[in-house]
C-alpha cells in the first residue's frame, strides 16, 4: 500500500501556487513551530522522527542539527542542496518543479529550529527552469507573510535566497557547495572543521538534501513519533526513488521505507517489470557512486533473505555482496547491457568531474578510464583487470572528499561481480555485446 | 559572429538594478558571492559567452580581481570562453542516456551539422556539446536546448528539432532572472 509524505497532491498542476498549496493544507508546520514550539522542540521532533539524510549519506537529521555551533556570536546559516547531479538521480527535479512550496514550508520550520535567518538553496545550474519555479514561489510566500521580517506576528526572521551553480557536480559534496556560494571554484574542504562549526563564511552551517527538508513538514505536522512509526527500524518514512535504464515505467516513486526490491521492480504500481520482457542483469540501486549488485544479490541478501528499501538491508553483506541506498538512484540494467561499457562511461564522469585536488582521485580516474576505454574496445589485456582493481583500491581512503571513493567503487564492484564479462572482452579482442 | 547583436555590455540601468539586487542577498563584504549569478546575467547579454572583457567587467561590478572572476569560469562548464551559436544544443552522455542511444544521437548531429562536439557551425546558427547528466534519466536520452529539456530523443525528433531552430532568430542562451 503506497502512502504519500512528499507526493501527495503532486499531479495537480496548480500546485505551485501558494493559494493552492495553502488551501490543501501548507505551510501548517510553520504556523505550529512558529507560534507554539520552541526551536529546540522542532528539533526534538525531528530526532525522534529518525529521519536520515537523503542527500546520499543517509546521516541522521536531527543529530546534525544538534551538532550546530550555537552561541558563539556568529549567525547561522540553513542550505538546500538542490544540486542534483548524482548520475541517475531525478527525484529532487521532480520535487522543485512539482510543489516548491514543500521545500520553503520545510526550510522555514528548519530554519526556525537551527536559529538561522538566512537559508540559501543551491539549485544546479543546468536548472534555470526550476530556479524560476523557485524564485516565484519564495515571492509568493513573502507577499503572503511566510517570509520576511517578523513571520506571522512570531518575531522570527528569515530570509530565503536561491543561489544557482554552474555545472559541476563536485559542488553537490556540501563543502564544495559552500566555496561555490563564497563566490569561487567547487573545491571541496578538508575536515574538520565541519560546516556546522565553521561553514558558509566561517559561521555555523547545516546543509541538507531538499528531500530532507521537504519531509520536516510532515514531521511537525504529525509528530516525530508518528514519522518513526512507518519504515523498518532505523530507516523511517517514506523514500523518493528516481527509477531509470531497462524497465517498463521509469519515473520518480514514493515509497515505504521496506518495500522489497523484487515488488519495487516488478510491480505495475513501480517499475513495472524489465523492457520488452527481458531478463534483469544488475541494478545500481542508489546513484552512479554506489556499488553494482547482479540480480540475484539485489533480490535477495547472500543469506537469502529478500533485500529491502531501507539503509540496512541495502548495505546488508558489506560490499563484497551488498551496495547502499545512496540517493535512491535506482538503474536497472537488462541482459542485453554491457558492465564494461556502462563502466567505462561512468569512469569517464568522474574523471571528468574531479575536482583535481588531490593526486589518487585525478590521476587514478583518468587511468582507469583509459584502461577501461582499451577493455572495452577489444586492447585490453590480462593484467589489466588486476591494475584496474589496483589504482581503484589506492584511491580509496586516499582522498580529500568521497568523490574518489564514489568513482573506485563501481569500479571495484564490477570486477568482483563481473570478472568473467571483463575477461570475455580481452579473449575476444572486442565487446561481445 | 552574428551573436554580436545580442551584446548588452555595459548592463543597462534594468540589468544593473537586477545585479544590486542579487548582491543585496549576500552580507555586506560578501559581494563575491554574487559572481556565479553575475556570471550567468553576463553571458546571456554578452551573445551567449564570456569575453576577457566581459569577465573584467563582472569584477569591477564586484569590486574584486579579474583573476578571480577568470578561475571561477574556467572551473563551471556552463561558462563558455569562446563564441557560440544561437543555439545550443547539449546533449547528455552519462550512465542511463548513453545506455539508451546518446551515442547515436551525438553522431547523427555531427553528421547533420556537420562539425563535432564542441564546435560552432560556420553560419553561426548551432553549437554543439555534451553534457552530464541532466537529471532526466528516466527519460533517456535527453537533450537540452536553452531552459527546455527535450526528451526521449530519436534521430527523427532530433531533426524536427534543428528545423525549428534554423528558423529561430532569438539565440538559445538566457538570463535566468529575466
Ligand atoms: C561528489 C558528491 C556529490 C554530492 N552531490 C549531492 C547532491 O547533488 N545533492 C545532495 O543533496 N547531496 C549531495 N552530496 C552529499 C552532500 O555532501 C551532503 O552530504 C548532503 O547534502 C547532506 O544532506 P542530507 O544530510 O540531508 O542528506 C554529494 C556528495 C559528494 C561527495
Ligand atoms: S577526491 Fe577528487 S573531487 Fe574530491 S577533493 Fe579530491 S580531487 Fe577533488
Amino acid at each position: 500500500m503506497s502512502l504519500r509524505i512528499l507526493t501527495e497532491n503532486i499531479d495537480i498542476p496548480e500546485l505551485t501556487s501558494f493559494e493552492v498549496y495553502r488551501k490543501l493544507g501548507g505551510y501548517r508546520s510553520v504556523e505550529k513551530s512558529l507560534k507554539t514550539m520552541s526551536p529546540s522542540g522542532v528539533m526534538e521532533e525531528v530526532k525522534k522522527s529518525t529521519l536520515r539524510g537523503r542527500g546520499g549519506a543517509g546521516f541522521p537529521t536531527g543529530m546534525k542539527w544538534s551538532f550546530l555551533a550555537r552561541g558563539i556570536g556568529k549567525p547561522h546559516y540553513l542550505i538546500c542542496n538542490a544540486d542534483e547531479s548524482e548520475p541517475g538521480t531525478f527525484k529532487d527535479r521532480y520535487l522543485m518543479e512539482r510543489n516548491p512550496h514543500l521545500l520553503i514550508d520545510g526550510m522555514i520550520t528548519s530554519a526556525f529550529a537551527l536559529e538561522a535567518n538566512t537559508a540559501y538553496i543551491y539549485v544546479r545550474g543546468e536548472l534555470f527552469r526550476v530556479l524560476r519555479i523557485l524564485e516565484k514561489a519564495i515571492g509568493e510566500a513573502y507577499a503572503n507573510g511566510f517570509l520576511g521580517k517578523n513571520i506571522l506576528g512570531s518575531g522570527y526572521s528569515l530570509d530565503i535566497f536561491c543561489h544557482p551553480g554552474a555545472g559541476a557536480y563536485i559542488c553537490g559534496e556540501e563543502t564544495a557547495l559552500i566555496e561555490s556560494v563564497e563566490g569561487k571554484r567547487g573545491n571541496p574542504r578538508i575536515k574538520p572543521p565541519f560546516p556546522a562549526i565553521a561553514g558558509l563564511w566561517d559561521c555555523p552551517t547545516v546543509v541538507n538534501n531538499v528531500e530532507t527538508l521537504a519531509s520536516v513538514p510532515w514531521i511537525i505536522n504529525n509528530g516525530g513519533e508518528e514519522y518513526a512509526k512507518i519504515g523498518v527500524w532505523k530507516s523511517t518514512g517514506t523514500k523518493l526513488m528516481s527509477a531509470c535504464g531497462h524497465i517498463s515505467k521509469p519515473g520518480v516513486y514514493e515509497v515505504k521505507m521496506g518495500l522489497p526490491v523484487e515488488e519495487f521492480i516488478y510491480s505495475e504500481e513501480y517499475c513495472g517489470g524489465i523492457r520488452k520482457g527481458n531478463k534483469l542483469k544488475a541494478v545500481i540501486a542508489g546513484g552512479s557512486s554506489v556499488p553494482i549488485l547482479p540480480a540475484d544479490l539485489i533480490l535477495k541478501t547472500a543469506a537469502g533473505e529478500p533485500r529491502l528499501i531501507t539503509y540496512e538491508s541495502l548495505s546488508e553483506g558489506g560490499f563484497e555482496t551488498g551496495t547502499m541506498l545512496g540517493s535512491g538512484g535506482f538503474i536497472v540494467m537488462d541482459n542485453t547491457t554491457c558492465i564494461v561499457k556502462n563502466l567505462w562511461n561512468f569512469t569517464r564522469f568522474y574523471r571528468h568531474e574531479s575536482c583535481g585536488q588531490c593526486s589518487p582521485c585525478r590521476e587514478g580516474t583518468g587511468w582507469m578510464e583509459k584502461v577501461l576505454y582499451g577493455i572495452e574496445n577489444g586492447e585490453g589485456k590480462m593484467p589489466d583487470i588486476d591494475l584496474l582493481e589496483d589504482v581503484a583500491k589506492n584511491i580509496e581512503g586516499h582522498t580529500i572528499c568521497p568523490l574518489g571513493d564514489a568513482a573506485a567503487w563501481p569500479v571495484r564492484s564490477a570486477i568482483r561481480h563481473f570478472r568473467s564479462e571483463f575477461e570475455e572482452h580481452v579473449k575476444l579482442k572486442k565487446c561481445p555485446f | 559572429m552574428e551573436t554580436d547583436q545580442h551584446k548588452q555590455i555595459p548592463f543597462n540601468d534594468e540589468t544593473l538594478a537586477m545585479v544590486n539586487r542579487i548582491i543585496g542577498r549576500y552580507p555586506e563584504g560578501r559581494q563575491k558571492s554574487a559572481l556565479i549569478p553575475l556570471l550567468h546575467i553576463a553571458q546571456a547579454e554578452a551573445g551567449g559567452w564570456l569575453s576577457p572583457e566581459t569577465m573584467d567587467y563582472v569584477a569591477s561590478l564586484l569590486k574584486i580581481k579579474p583573476i578571480e572572476v577568470y578561475e571561477v569560469a574556467t572551473f563551471y562548464t556552463m561558462f563558455n570562453l569562446k563564441p557560440v551559436g544561437n543555439c545550443t544544443i547539449e546533449v547528455c552522455r552519462t550512465g542511463p542516456c548513453w545506455l539508451n542511444g546518446a551515442e547515436e544521437i551525438v553522431s547523427h548531429l555531427e553528421k547533420k551539422l556537420h562539425i563535432r562536439v564542441g564546435e560552432t557551425t560556420s553560419d553561426g546558427k548551432f553549437t554543439l556539446k555534451t553534457v552530464e547528466c541532466l537529471a532526466a534519466c528516466g527519460n533517456a536520452p535527453v537533450i537540452q536546448v536553452g531552459t527546455a529539456y527535450h526528451e526521449n530523443m530519436t534521430t527523427e525528433s532530433v531533426d524536427l528539432l534543428l528545423d525549428e531552430w534554423r528558423e529561430e532568430t532569438s539565440p538559445s542562451y538566457q538570463n535566468p532572472y529575466k
